[in-house]
């Protein structure tokens, strides 16, 4: 396969890649209405025809793996499969074509939407109020830690400057609390992959904030005694976050705010379909009990007398964290889908999100370790570690499943797993696909044995080789330059 | 439906390979009172047909800019989409992948990023871009937490004429940080560079201004520029994609990082979201710069390739030393700006600029002739510009409503001192017949 040229290289001087209207008012010269000390000299951009950037964008779709594609079991993504029917319903203009300043009188709708998915958030995460602005999973974790911060403030506790981590946490979570200016303490998880509850204990202090825990933690085991840990971080005036990250092994079935959460955030684009865009945009709401209500960014949608509207009257607010109202496209998808699905369809999901992992856990258990049990939740988290001596590691392993089809597991995460594979199947695949899989990690778990090289010098049918990634870094080529500089 | 393939015959054979009698014995180590023991009380379900009836009713509830001339803009605007955007877009091998991790089977998606840095870096006139931040606002926010880390400072001075939400957003990632947002007062609709200059300190970590302001004027960027870089301050600057077809980018003005919302650039405006934060900056501050960036590099068989670089900046890297905590961006966005880029090209992007530019200029005359009408800040503007109105906005706006026009903002929701003013935004999108029809409705 040859590599597709960049854009700038179809460039030809004069190509154009769309038409436009002539100017059909009176024309002033531009250097008179703007000013000729205003005006740029040169615009350095490529002239391209329209078929050559449909070409080249679709040439270079032929050279990407999606959902779409295949099995992408990248784990702590959740890659389900995303209905194709809402992104039919997104894109309607009566939803895409709206002006966040238009009049609420005419935006009625989307406001409905935007206030149903409070509360259905609400309901499904077992808290009180919802904040839809957080465009992502971390700035949700961002907005939350700022409404503890500020709880903390209003009740005189503003000295509490730490916040506890598990070491199976994911990084956002640390890199968030250090952007809220709070100080980490990491704590390490127990020899069951739980937080280690006397760890937790010992940790504690009148200098804690919060607690941010993942549940069903990264190792896709359920924290079975976040109601203890709940207790004794309340009864040391911290606060206990839930990164919801892992929402898709609990729908229905268990509520993070009925087990003492504070506070928790949702990934709309893992959760409930909303396609991941190649990195976005996600969604990433914020759940909250009652007493943090008060705090939330400006505005959230109100109901009262037959009428929606936006709610500036949060005197107590955190303030914004978004220009306007939050990533509404997504959540137009997961409105979508939740309505699509009922109670029961959630609650199904999350069961055959379980039913597949574990499935497929029994089905490679005899090639790979999985050092925290033979069960799981909605992921588990094998290790490659049996390989390594025949010069095999995960990064092999995930480069060779390239070549059998499928898009590698999340690599060398949780960090408390040597030689990690994370993998998370979702409840949209089939049987068929995850015995398929299975024998892909079976099959390379015997090559690494009898041909190492073979899975070393993975993968030998993408569409290029293996990437030096550290010249990247090296060269720090980070844009395309004619002088090649 | 939940797009669930498995039947139940697969759900028996598959509990049997793991050695379980029901799948609610999967669930048995969440303790007995946490499990939820009612249905969640949402509605549902819907079949496909239901949905897609009940979508539509409630969409069609909306006044949607298609149907309607839009004079509203503010930060989100009613530019036109080309064909090739949504139909690249709509490629689902990119728009159902994720980030990039793996780069062998994600070609795609990065050199399409590689191709957005580049081009962002041409329009800007700055040497490094990153793959996009959440929108505007906090586009800006962080550009100011960058500043910070790069000069050790805390205060961040702001020009009141930057957008007001960004600066609600500045002041909320300011106060988590423990960092302060200094405003800057304007004169009329311009930034008071005389006032910066005074409220500049030894703490400032940098002087920021928007450009066209929220306003729609052009601002004075050599003067910002040379009040920031002379008191140690970085120097940033908020700019809108469309006006660069014409205006001198931030690259010129020495700007150290320039950010902007990028929804202009083929992105529907959706209620405000998602949008893209376009973020650029110097290469001496890349290290510090957040987000995800691609990087050029080769493959085993020495073929140009990409790949996501400087990973050790990011939050699953470094954890709580990383530059920012971003991780899930805005990526398809980003995609969709490049190919709004690479369709209008050198030509395209300029002629846009220059619809707008003729369109509101000539907007801007007819309604200063209407009696009662005036433009009373004598300032070089793009798309965007204030009118003084004889009556309240939004006695205005009812009526322009009922004629299928969507008004401008009424300026006083933000600025109480401009009760009584418009900020009207005319797009190449506007046609003679639709400005002649405000004109009209604004004169009755």
């Amino acid at each position: 396969m040859t590599t597709e040229p960049t854009i700038f290289e179809r460039s030809s001087p004069g190509r154009v890649g769309i038409s436009w209207p002539a100017v059909d008012v009176p024309e002033r010269p531009v250097s008179e209405l703007l000013g000729p000390e205003n005006l740029r000299e040169e615009l350095p951009l490529p002239e391209v025809s329209q078929v050559d950037v449909v070409r080249h964008y679709t040439h270079l779709s032929s050279v990407n793996y999606g959902v779409d594609t295949g099995f992408y079991p990248l784990g702590s993504c959740t890659m389900k499969y995303s209905p194709k029917v809402n992104e039919e319903i997104a894109a309607l203009p009566g939803f895409s074509a709206l002006h966040p300043y238009q009049d609420e009188e005419t935006s009625q709708g989307i406001l409905q939407v935007l206030y149903d998915v409070q509360r259905f958030l609400a309901e499904i995460g077992g808290m009180d109020a919802v904040t839809l602005q957080p465009a992502a999973g971390a700035q949700g974790e961002f907005t939350a830690l700022m409404l503890f911060k500020r709880h903390h403030e209003r009740v005189g506790e503003a000295h509490r400057r730490i916040v506890i981590v598990p070491d199976s946490s994911h990084g956002t979570n640390p890199a968030t609390a250090a952007r809220c200016g709070y100080e980490i303490v990491k704590v390490n998880s127990g020899p069951d992959g739980l937080a280690d509850v006397s760890a937790l204990s010992s940790e504690l202090s009148g200098d804690v904030a919060a607690v941010m825990l993942t549940n069903p933690n990264t190792l896709g085991l359920f924290e079975s005694r976040v109601t203890d840990m709940s207790r004794m971080i309340h009864d040391a005036g911290a606060l206990l976050y839930c990164d919801g990250a892992n929402m898709n092994a609990i729908l229905g079935i268990n509520r993070p705010g009925d087990m003492g959460f504070d506070a928790m955030h949702f990934n709309l684009h893992k959760t409930f379909s909303a396609p991941h865009g190649g990195g976005g945009p996600g969604s990433g709401p914020v759940a909250v009990k009652g007493f943090l209500e008060r705090y939330l960014p400006v505005p959230t949608v109100g109901f009262e007398d037959g009428r929606y509207f936006l709610d500036y009257d949060r005197p107590e607010s955190i303030g914004r964290v978004h220009s306007f109202y939050g990533n509404i496209g997504v959540i137009v998808k997961a409105y979508a889908y939740i309505l699509n699905l009922g109670a029961e369809g959630l609650r199904s999901v999350s069961e055959n999100a379980v039913l597949n992992a574990n499935y497929l856990l029994s089905k490679i258990a005899s090639a790979y370790d999985v050092p925290y049990g033979r069960r799981c939740m909605h992921e588990f988290v094998a290790s490659a570690l049996r390989y390594k001596d025949s010069g095999v590691r995960a990064l092999d392993i995930a480069k060779r499943l390239m070549d059998y089809g499928f898009h590698p597991p999340t690599m060398y995460f949780p960090l408390i797993v040597p030689e990690a594979l994370m993998i998370e199947p979702t409840e949209t695949e089939s049987i068929e696909t995850l015995d398929a899989f299975a024998e892909a990690m079976l099959a390379i778990g015997r090559e690494a044995q009898s041909q190492p090289e073979l899975v070393h010098s993975a993968p030998h049918t993408a569409p290029v080789s293996r990437l030096d990634e550290a010249e990247a870094a090296r060269r720090l080529e980070l844009r395309w330059s004619d002088a090649g500089d | 439906m939940s797009y669930i393939p498995n039947t139940d015959a697969d759900r028996r054979r598959m509990l049997d390979s793991i050695g379980a009698d029901s799948v609610s014995e999967l669930f048995e180590h969440i303790p007995e009172p946490y499990v939820l023991d009612r249905p969640l009380d949402i509605p549902g379900p819907l079949s496909e047909m239901e949905l897609r009836r009940y979508a539509a009713e409630l969409s069609g509830r909306n006044i949607n800019l298609d149907n309607c001339a839009c004079f509203l803009g503010a930060g989100i605007y009613d530019h036109y989409l080309p064909s090739t955007v949504p139909a690249v877009v709509g490629r689902s091998e990119l728009y159902t992948s994720y980030t990039p991790y793996q780069p062998e089977v994600s070609q795609g998606n990065l050199q399409a990023i590689f191709e957005f840095q580049s081009l962002i870096c041409q329009l800007t006139g700055m040497e490094v871009a990153n793959a996009s931040m959440y929108d505007g606002a906090t586009a800006l926010a962080e550009a100011a937490l960058m500043a910070s880390s790069i000069t050790g400072r805390t205060e961040w001075l702001v020009s009141s004429c930057v957008h007001p939400a960004y600066r609600d957003t500045m002041r909320t990632y300011a106060w988590a940080a423990g960092c302060r947002l200094v405003e800057s007062p304007r004169t009329g609709i311009l930034t008071d560079l005389a006032d910066v200059s005074d409220r500049v300190t030894d703490q400032t970590a940098c002087v920021v201004i928007q450009n066209p302001n929220f306003f729609g004027a052009v601002e004075t960027l050599a003067e910002a520029e040379s009040v920031a870089h002379g008191n140690g301050a970085l120097f940033v600057v908020c700019f809108d994609p469309i006006s660069l077809g014409l205006l001198k980018p931030p690259g010129v003005f020495n700007a150290d990082i320039c950010v902007a919302e990028g929804q202009p650039l083929g992105i529907p405006p959706g209620y405000g979201g998602p949008l893209l934060g376009l973020f650029a900056c110097k290469k001496e501050y890349v290290r510090q710069m957040p987000g995800r960036i691609v990087g050029a590099t080769s493959d085993a068989a020495g073929r140009r390739a990409y790949a996501l670089t400087l990973q050790t900046r990011e939050q699953h890297i470094r954890r709580e030393r990383a530059t920012s905590n971003i991780c899930t961006n805005e990526a398809l966005n980003a995609l969709a700006a490049a190919v709004y880029l690479s369709t209008l090209g050198k030509q395209g992007l300029r002629r846009v600029a220059d619809l707008c530019v003729q369109k509101a200029h000539h907007a801007a005359e007819a309604i200063s002739s209407l009696p009662g009408y005036e433009l009373p800040f004598d300032v070089r503007f793009f798309k965007e510009f204030v009118v003084k109105t004889p009556k309240p906005v939004s006695g205005i706006n009812q009526r322009l409503l009922a004629k299928n026009v969507i008004g401008g903002l009424d300026l006083e929701k933000f600025y109480p001192d401009l009760a009584g003013h418009m900020l009207l935004c005319v797009t190449e999108n506007r046609t003679i017949e639709e400005i002649h029809l405000l004109a009209e409705v604004l004169s009755q």
